[in-house]
Parts: C-alpha cells; sequence; structure tokens
C-alpha cells in the first residue's frame, strides 16, 4: 500500500490538484482510524489494561476474594529481606524449580518437535499415492483440543489398565508396569510425550510450507553433480529454510513456555512437573493470593516479552532481506 | 542391476515404512479413544487392540447428563460468537491496515503481533477484575470478550495479508461511484474475503472451542461451563477411580465435529496456519 498511495501524490502533484487529493487523502486516513479504534479498544481492555492491572497488582498484597482492598507493599512480592532470610518469588525454590521444569520442557519438547517435524515434512514433500490422507491423518493429533488428548493419553499410559505399559510388557521392555503420570522420574517425560504427539503436526506443516517455496534449480544442479542426498539436504536444504524454520521454532518456544492445561491435565499439581503458568495460577486462584501470583505472572510475561523481542528482531531482518 | 533393484527396493519399502509409522502414531491414540469409548465398565480393564464389540453405554451416560449437554451449548455459543465477533472487528481494522497507507501503520501491527504473544496467565488477575466489573464472570459472554486475547491478532494479520493482496481498482472505482468506507468494505470487498474469512473463522473456532485456562477461572458453576472444562471435571467415586469409559465417549463426542471440520477444510487450515505463522 505505501507504493500506491505515495503514487497517488506524484499523480495529484502532476495533475496540479494537490489540495483537493491532500484533502481526500486525510479524509482517508481519519476513516481509517475510524475502523481501527473498535478493535484497539478491545484489545486495550482484554489485554493491555489487564496487563497493566497484572503489574500493579505485583506490587499489592491483594486476594482474590475482593480486588478493591489492598495495600501496596512495593517489590515485597518479588523479594524481600527479613530477621536474615530472603522472602518472596525470587527467593522460593519451588517458583525456580518451575522454571527449570517449564524451560527443561520448552528445550527438550521444541527440539524433538523439530526434528520429528521436518522428518515429516520432508516424508509429506515427496510425491507418493495418498498423500493428501496422510496430510489430514498429521492434522488429527492438531485438532484435538489439548484436554482431549491430556485425558486421552492419561488413560493409554494408566499404570494397572494402560496400552503403553501393556505394549512395552508384551515387548519385553519392561518387566513391571510404570506408572508414567504418578513417578516424579517420568512424569514430565510423559507431558513432553504427550506434546511432541500433539505439536509435531503443526512444526511439520511449517516446515513443509518452507519446503514447497523451494526453486527446483539448485536441486537440479546438485544431482547434476551427483551430490549424494544427505549431503543436499544438510547443504542446500537445511540452510535454505532455516529462516522459515527459525520463526516456527520461535512460535513454539513462547507457546512451550506458557504450557498450562496439558500439565494441569495430566499431572495435577505434581511439583515434578509444574510450570511457571500453573506456579501462577496456583497462587493465584487455589491461595487467593492476587499480589504473589500477579509477580509470577510479571516474571513470566517479561521472559517472554524478551523472546518475543528477538522474534520480532529476526522477523525485521527476515523482511529486510525479502526487500 | 539387481543390487540397484534390491536398494530401491529396500528405500521405498522403508518410506513406506515411515509413512505407515507417522499415520499410525497420528491417528492410533485417538482410534484408542473411540475404542475405550464403545467398551462397558468391566471390559474397560481388559487391553485389546481393535474394536470388538459396539457398547453404547457410556454415549448414553455422558448424553443423559444435562450439564454436559449444557456445556456442549455453551462451547457452539461462545466458539460461534467469539468467530462472529473477530471477524467483525478483524474486517474492519484489516481494511484501514490494509487498504490505507497512514503513519502509526506500523506500530498499530506491532501492538497487534505483540498482543498475540502474550501468555495468557499473564493477564488473568487483571482480566479477572475487568470481568467481575463487566459482571461477566461466570457467563459465557465473560468467555466471549476474554476469547478475543488470541483470537483477534492472528484474525487481524490474516486478513490484513489478504486484504493487501486485492488489486486497487475495485476500490477506486466504488469510491468514484460514491460508496461510502463502510460500503466498500461489506458490498465490495467481504464478497471477495470468503477464503480467507473462512481460514481465519475456522481457526477462531477451534481455538476458542479447545481453550482451557479462561474458561476454567472465570466459570464457577456446572451450567456456565464450556466442555474442556467439563471434561476435566469428569470424575468417579475416588481420585483413584476414574470413570474413563465416559470420559472417553464424551472427548469422542467433543472432538468429532474438530476432526470433520479439519479433514472438510484441511488446505484452507494449512494455508491460515502458514499465512499466521510464515508471513508473520
Amino acid at each position: 500500500m505505501t507504493q500506491s498511495s505515495s503514487e497517488l501524490t506524484v499523480a495529484a502533484t502532476a495533475a496540479g490538484v494537490p489540495y483537493r487529493r491532500g484533502r481526500l487523502v486525510r479524509q482517508r486516513v481519519r476513516m481509517a482510524w475510524m475502523f481501527l479504534i473498535p478493535m484497539l479498544i478491545l484489545l486495550a481492555a482484554v489485554a493491555g489494561w489487564p496487563l497493566l492491572r497484572t503489574i500493579w497488582f505485583s506490587f499489592t498484597d491483594a486476594s482474590l476474594g475482593d480486588t478493591s482492598g489492598y495495600n501496596l507493599i512495593g517489590f515485597e512480592n518479588y523479594l524481600v529481606y527479613e530477621d536474615g532470610v530472603w522472602y518472596g518469588l525470587l527467593a522460593d525454590p519451588e517458583w525456580w524449580n518451575a522454571v527449570k521444569n517449564t524451560l527443561f520442557f520448552t528445550v527438550v519438547s521444541v527440539s524433538l518437535e523439530t526434528v520429528l517435524g521436518l522428518i515429516v515434512a520432508l516424508s509429506l514433500n515427496a510425491r507418493f499415492p495418498l498423500r493428501g490422507l496422510v496430510r489430514a491423518a498429521i492434522l488429527i493429533p492438531w485438532a484435538i483440543p489439548t484436554i482431549v488428548s491430556a485425558k486421552m493419553w492419561g488413560w493409554m499410559l494408566h499404570d494397572q489398565f494402560g496400552i503403553i505399559n501393556h505394549m512395552l510388557m508384551g515387548l519385553g521392555f519392561i518387566d513391571t508396569p510404570l506408572a508414567w503420570t504418578a513417578n516424579p522420574d517420568l512424569s514430565m517425560w510423559a507431558v513432553i510425550m504427550v506434546d511432541v504427539w500433539k505439536t509435531t503436526p503443526f512444526m511439520a506443516l511449517l516446515t513443509l510450507a518452507a519446503l514447497q517455496m523451494l526453486p527446483s534449480d539448485c536441486y537440479e544442479a546438485a544431482r547434476v553433480d551427483g551430490i549424494h542426498p544427505i549431503q543436499v539436504f544438510f547443504k542446500v536444504t537445511l540452510p535454505l529454510i532455516a529462516p522459515a524454520l527459525m520463526v516456527a521454532i520461535i512460535f513454539r518456544v513462547l507457546d512451550a513456555l506458557r504450557v498450562f492445561d496439558l500439565i494441569f491435565v495430566l499431572t495435577s499439581n505434581s511439583t515434578a512437573t509444574m510450570s511457571m503458568s500453573v506456579y501462577a495460577r496456583q497462587q493465584l486462584v487455589e491461595f487467593q493470593d492476587v499480589g504473589y501470583g500477579s509477580a509470577a505472572s510479571t516474571v513470566l510475561f517479561l521472559i517472554i516479552a524478551l523472546c518475543t523481542l528477538a522474534y520480532l528482531y529476526l522477523g525485521r531482518k527476515r523482511m529486510g532481506a525479502d526487500a | 542391476m539387481t543390487r540397484r533393484q534390491l536398494k530401491r527396493w529396500a528405500l521405498r519399502s522403508g518410506f513406506t515404512l515411515l509413512l505407515l509409522s507417522i499415520v499410525l502414531f497420528s491417528v492410533y491414540p485417538f482410534y484408542y479413544a473411540i475404542l475405550t469409548s464403545f467398551k462397558s465398565s468391566s471390559e474397560l480393564f481388559n487391553v485389546s487392540y481393535l474394536i470388538s464389540r459396539l457398547d453404547f453405554s457410556n454415549y448414553g451416560a455422558v448424553l443423559s447428563q444435562d450439564s454436559f449437554l449444557q456445556s456442549f451449548s455453551n462451547s457452539v455459543l461462545v466458539s460461534t460468537l467469539t468467530v462472529v465477533i473477530s471477524l467483525l472487528f478483524g474486517l474492519t481494522a484489516a481494511y484501514a491496515l490494509g487498504r490505507v497507507d497512514f503513519r502509526g501503520r506500523g506500530s498499530v501491527l506491532l501492538i497487534v503481533l505483540a498482543v498475540s504473544m502474550f501468555p495468557q496467565v499473564a493477564v488473568l488477575s487483571g482480566l479477572f477484575e475487568v470481568i467481575r466489573g463487566l459482571n461477566l464472570y461466570n457467563n459465557p459472554f465473560g468467555l466471549v470478550f476474554s476469547y478475543t486475547i488470541f483470537t483477534l491478532p492472528f484474525t487481524v494479520w490474516v486478513l490484513t495479508t489478504f486484504m493487501r493482496q486485492l488489486p486497487k481498482e475495485l476500490e477506486e472505482a466504488a469510491i468514484v461511484d460514491g460508496a461510502t468506507p463502510l460500503v466498500v468494505l461489506f458490498k465490495v470487498f467481504v464478497p471477495l474475503m470468503w477464503p480467507a474469512m473462512a481460514t481465519t473463522g475456522l481457526l477462531a473456532f477451534i481455538a476458542a472451542w479447545n481453550e482451557f485456562l479462561f474458561a476454567l477461572t472465570f466459570t464457577l458453576t456446572d451450567d456456565q461451563r464450556t466442555v474442556p472444562v467439563a471434561i476435566a471435571m469428569i470424575s468417579g467415586g475416588s481420585a483413584y477411580e476414574l470413570p474413563w469409559g465416559i470420559i472417553m465417549a464424551a472427548s469422542v463426542l467433543v472432538t468429532i465435529p474438530l476432526v470433520v471440520l479439519v479433514l472438510i477444510f484441511q488446505r484452507r487450515i494449512v494455508s491460515g496456519l502458514t499465512a499466521g505463522a510464515v508471513k508473520g
């Protein structure tokens, strides 16, 4: 649009009627803002203002029962030194445990999803009969509500009657059933397994879209030169899809950092899997401590904001490269 | 020559095996949920891999619960209204952002993108206060309001991308004929935008249908809940005895509409997902 409007102005000056065109343009800009205002007000009401209130609450001792009566307590929710002991969110080992869990979950599941998504995308990029059907099949996990997949896998991973234990015992991998969701050593892996199952399709589809935009001449050149397919993948395909893959990875990282429903339903409030979102909601709703919960939410927001800035930076760099 | 054929054959069967395992891995868990939903409570604890007998008692139990039917209709209402509101606000905003060049346009797009990255839990306490202030606590309309936080940004984003690709002659002709901006939007652009609207509408519907955190936090009573919360809340006599057959039947009922939508509109959804992410 930048182009067309500058063309308009140029045409207007050339025609010698800058005044009329100027008024029309101004009218159009006013119309644009009128059209934008409803959306901006809605976003402000549902996102901007609540975010500011959350940050504000994090400096108070508000409770959920009555959010109107509270005192400002400064940084006490975050960190306070009293009688030789540090208190507050940043001194709470449970919070750091939640941070550690979330980071572990994010790194492991996003890496697995990227690799598996790449494998699925490469397979779907080949021509074979029934390709449409296979693509439809991989969309199913993506469409299933997270709660439903958590319940489904909860049943499949059931310690006594679950099919996974049954299969593993049948194949001789284990002798006794494993308590996947209750055992603290296993429960995080159960969560990761379900998340990988659910979101690999997303990665695969985004990677596939990038693969389908690749120019075919590079491949013809590689084939003429007789280069091994694996080498072609690492030397040609991967560098070419890297920018799109990076965007998809950042999308998934942002999503994984705020993980809530899967963990809440699959392993409820177990400390072995508690994520930052689960921790914040527990403080906020179950313990009714709006101040402390808001402090946790604010820190989570800051972490995600940093990642978003990284994404915007990368996105701008990409757009600059395109132009 | 034969060695080459052998190699080709091995490669091809390896590839088929890979595809088969991809399909099996994707589909089997849902198939297993369907299988479980058709088991009577006594068969439940014998692991089986194939559907042997259709027992509809779990479906009967789910559908005879008024609260489940109420949750289902709440979900339909909330998801549909969310789609309508996001499309309405998204279309007007996309018209301004996609067709008019003005100072601040980039900043508005940046704000929209930033909101789409918001962790829901970061606005939870503030939004709780707003919803209670608007008297929408424990009310499906409160959920519709809160869901626009994640549906509106990508609706605006995708519709703007689409609107920018439409030829400007269309609009100019209408303006010369004296059409007001609203007429231009709804009479000229909207008829051309059906594909993009269908895509974003579907994605918004699925997102609203599946949402859990807000639905859990902003509703209190059974009759106001949406289905994800209702399923999460199904419990048996004790914590160790969940009625898995009933949970699976409810899960299948909730998921079937989505799976049908996804299979019908496969292409549309894929293009929407990639437009939202890659072009961002």
